[in-house]
């Protein structure tokens, strides 16, 4: 078996990541990368670790999932307990005595006097942190073995993922709910006993989501170099093939179904303190459906494909809605239209592409078997039977 | 994986980073003020028109002479509807373009996003919507209707026609939930009974009412068994709605309301997020008769009103900004606020001879008048303005004819608490 990083690349994962992680943050303590565009990139590196989860379902298991943005939001929204409980005695009802019990202003807002039972425990940070992964991680399990149980597959899953971060949605939307409603969470003031707002701890949260990423792309690309990698892709190329050569798709599906929840709801909770709200919005079909435009324009079935994706599409996005405000959403749509009528592939796998022609016309006419094995692998290792 | 993937993604994100890097200075004789609405999004329909009213306005006082011997600059930005985008924007606006002010928001969930960037990065935003109060940030100026500009002047309206019985129906957000809240308050205090307020109740674990009325979700289109809910409720007269129901969603309720045989001189329907400019939007002849209730109406008929709309249609006509909408524009209350919110703080900026915003904000509690379209406003102390408040009832043509003025109502943000029940003594 290959290894599954080769040296060179082992060298740019360490090049890249010692400048995003210690350059940047020290760039900004010094004043010379400012503290809106760090911000701004630790908001690009959550959604990045958004995409490689849709990434890893959708390009390398082949399960389009709409409701990636539900799991995101839900790691957000754990956090977000903690942060409005811990903020809740600074609100302006605090200092206006209006709140003798620390509340969340929103509960306030709603005549609440008394905190409901279930917002209890998330006074603890590590309480939440753990609702993070724990919640997002069961629903995942809850509805994933429903799902794969029954062999729901294709357009069936992604139209069941969307109902049901549909629905969640609609929960989170009802006041009744108590989780802020439309507005959701807002106005974080502390952490662990620091500022949220202040620019060292934003660093630090910076600091934090380039870990993090860093962390769930060297576990992506682990796994799928492994031979549980293998079936992922066998299950994503032929599922009855792989039903027939006597495994258990639906455990391997379920497995990666869980495992990309918690990478999105890990994302979310970085996610939510640097940009300073959660609110239900960010749990609809689209922002899913976002998700995947990310993978697929930086090319799916890569790792870094996604991150290309979502850095790439939202820098654009965040350029776009300042400088030309009026038609942003038609600059995007063309490029995307584009993107898939000539690099279907995406970027990535459009720049792996021209390499591949490339070395071909520099070969000459020398027949290359190199592309033809890299399509065909995948499908055909375990089915050899 | 290849050296050239990794080539490339650095080269990429570094472009990208460049180009969101890029960023312009004013120049010495213009002034940068930004504008921060959704021209894209769900609530495009109503903020472009917000932007609009705002570019006019700047025209029109650059040819004046601009502000302090400056001309006004406008940074549009897009918040396209996304919340955490509004806050990004706005952390751009205040930072990277460093403007002076900025007019923008409609949503209050947009406002909630925008707020703590305000106050971190001490910037002054005017707010021109109406909305559910409960705040008061030092950095925003809320041009926007108090709930006393507007519910409760209208329930004082249906009470003085005689009006027993209120039932109360809105669209499930912050705005309608708390309006209705302080709406149960005023009736209780008005001695209208608990019996009497229609749409229901729900109680928190001790006790206490926390959501009083009827509440239905964005996009709701089944409105059968309110209806006849509410035909029930009305049966013995003398009954009226409360209407708080947001954007689009008002198509099926009227439509249901007007099946179901309920007329305004039934039982008549007062609405809160349906001005002229919805109506470009929305089926008036559904609603005519049915009561509205702003700070301005297109109708009003007094000389500052007629300069103010001839000379924005007469702007629109002639102006190049891209994607704007020249047929069929009408005025409504959050253009005029907004309209309003930009003369108040170029009199607060000549005032304070500076456009810091500790001084513009002193300036602006210290009260600064301004006779706009809708009337005298004057900014007060507590971040609000006082002003008149019009009741209209709704013509086919989508207009309002106006029934009646409450002239210089104080804006009062905090009314929850504040008015105590005759039934509790």
């Amino acid at each position: 078996m290959k290894r599954a990083i080769s040296r060179t690349e082992f060298l740019f994962i360490a090049i890249t990541a010692f400048i995003v992680i210690v350059l940047l943050p020290a760039l900004n303590a010094e004043g010379i990368i400012s503290n809106f565009h760090l911000n701004l990139w630790g908001k690009y590196l959550c959604y990045s670790v958004l995409a490689i989860s849709v990434d890893l379902l959708w390009g390398y298991t082949g399960l389009l999932s709409l409701g990636q943005a539900l799991f995101f939001s839900l790691g957000g929204y754990m956090f977000g307990m903690y942060l409005m409980l811990v903020a809740g005695p600074f609100g302006q009802f605090a200092q206006s005595g209006q709140n003798p019990n620390g509340l969340p202003d929103f509960m306030v807002f709603l005549g609440h006097t008394v905190l409901p039972s279930f917002w209890r425990p998330f006074a603890s940070f590590s309480f939440s942190t753990l609702m993070v992964v724990a919640l997002p991680g069961l629903l995942a399990l809850g509805f994933g073995y429903l799902a794969f149980r029954s062999r729901i597959k294709g357009v069936y899953f992604s139209i069941l993922t969307q109902a049901l971060t549909y629905g969640a949605a609609l929960m989170f939307f009802s006041n009744d709910t108590v989780m802020g409603g439309n507005n959701g969470f807002t106005d974080f003031r502390y952490i662990l006993g620091v500022d949220v707002r202040s620019a060292s701890t934003q660093r630090w949260l910076f600091i934090a989501s380039a870990v993090l990423l860093l962390g769930v792309y060297m576990l992506c690309k682990w796994l799928t170099g492994t031979k549980f990698g293998l079936v992922q892709r066998a299950v994503r190329d032929s599922e009855t093939r792989v039903l027939f050569s006597g495994y258990a798709a639906a455990n391997y599906k379920l497995f990666v179904f869980v495992l990309s929840s918690l990478i999105a709801a890990l994302g979310g909770a970085l996610y939510v303190p640097q940009v300073g709200i959660i609110n239900p919005s960010e749990m609809t079909t689209e922002k899913s459906l976002e998700a995947v435009v990310w993978c697929a324009v930086g090319g799916r079935g890569t790792l870094v494909g996604p991150i290309v994706g979502a850095i790439g599409v939202n820098a654009l996005k965040s350029w776009a809605t300042r400088n030309c405000p009026d038609y942003w959403s038609f600059i995007l749509g063309t490029i995307f239209i584009l993107m898939v009528l000539f690099v279907p592939k995406g970027i990535v796998g459009g720049i792996n592409d021209c390499s591949a022609w490339f070395t071909k016309w520099k070969k000459g006419r020398e027949p290359d078997s190199t592309i033809l094995e890299e399509i065909t692998e995948p499908a055909a290792s375990p089915s050899q039977s | 994986m290849k050296l050239r993937k990794f080539l490339a993604t650095t080269i990429l994100t570094g472009a990208a980073l460049l180009t969101t890097s890029i960023s312009s200075r004013a120049a010495d004789d213009t002034v940068k003020v930004g504008v921060l609405h959704s021209l894209s999004g769900t609530m495009a329909i109503s903020e472009t028109s917000l932007r609009d009213v705002l570019l006019f306005t700047f025209d029109e006082i650059n040819k004046a002479g601009g502000v302090l011997g400056k001309k006004i600059e406008p940074v549009v930005v897009d918040g396209a509807s996304n919340w955490p985008l509004f806050a990004e924007k706005a952390k751009q606006l205040l930072d990277q373009d460093k403007v002076a002010v900025t007019f923008g928001c409609w949503t209050s969930v947009s406002r909630k996003s925008v707020l703590p960037v305000f106050e971190e990065k001490k910037g002054l935003l005017f707010y021109p919507v109406q909305y559910e109060g409960e705040e008061m940030s030092k950095n925003i100026i809320y041009t926007a209707e108090a709930v006393n500009q507007q519910a409760t002047p209208a329930v004082d309206y249906e009470l003085a026609q005689g009006k027993k019985k209120f039932y109360l129906l809105g669209s499930d957000y912050v705005y309608p939930q708390t309006t209705n809240l302080v709406l149960l308050e005023y009736l209780l205090s008005k001695g209208v009974p608990l019996e009497n307020i229609g749409g229901g109740f729900k109680k928190d674990e001790s006790g206490q009412i926390i959501s009083a009325g009827k509440y239905t979700p964005f996009g709701h289109t089944d409105y059968q068994q309110i209806v006849a809910e509410i035909k029930q409720f009305a049966a013995g007269g003398k009954a009226c709605v409360i209407n708080t129901l947001n954007g689009d969603t008002n198509v099926p309720f009227f439509k249901e309301y007007a099946a179901a045989g309920l007329t305004a001189e039934t039982c008549p329907v007062v609405s809160f997020s349906i001005s002229e400019d919805e109506f470009r939007g929305l089926p008036a002849k559904q609603l005519v008769g049915q009561l509205g209730c702003w700070t301005y109406f297109q109708s009003i008929n007094s000389p500052a009103n007629k300069k103010f709309t001839t000379n924005f249609q007469s702007w629109l006509k002639n102006t190049d900004v891209t994607g704007i909408v020249k047929e069929g524009r009408v005025t409504c209350s959050p253009m005029v606020l907004s309209y309003d919110g930009v003369y108040l703080w170029k009199k607060a900026v000549e005032k304070a001879k500076s456009f810091d915003v500790d001084k513009v904000t002193a300036a602006l509690e210290a009260g600064i008048s301004f006779d706009g379209p809708g009337g005298l406003v004057t900014t007060q102390k507590n971040h609000h303005l006082t002003k008149n408040v019009y009741i209209g009832e709704t013509k086919a043509n989508g207009q309002f004819k106006i029934l009646k003025t409450f002239n210089g109502v104080v804006g009062e943000p905090f009314l929850k608490g504040t008015f105590k029940a005759k039934t509790a003594k």
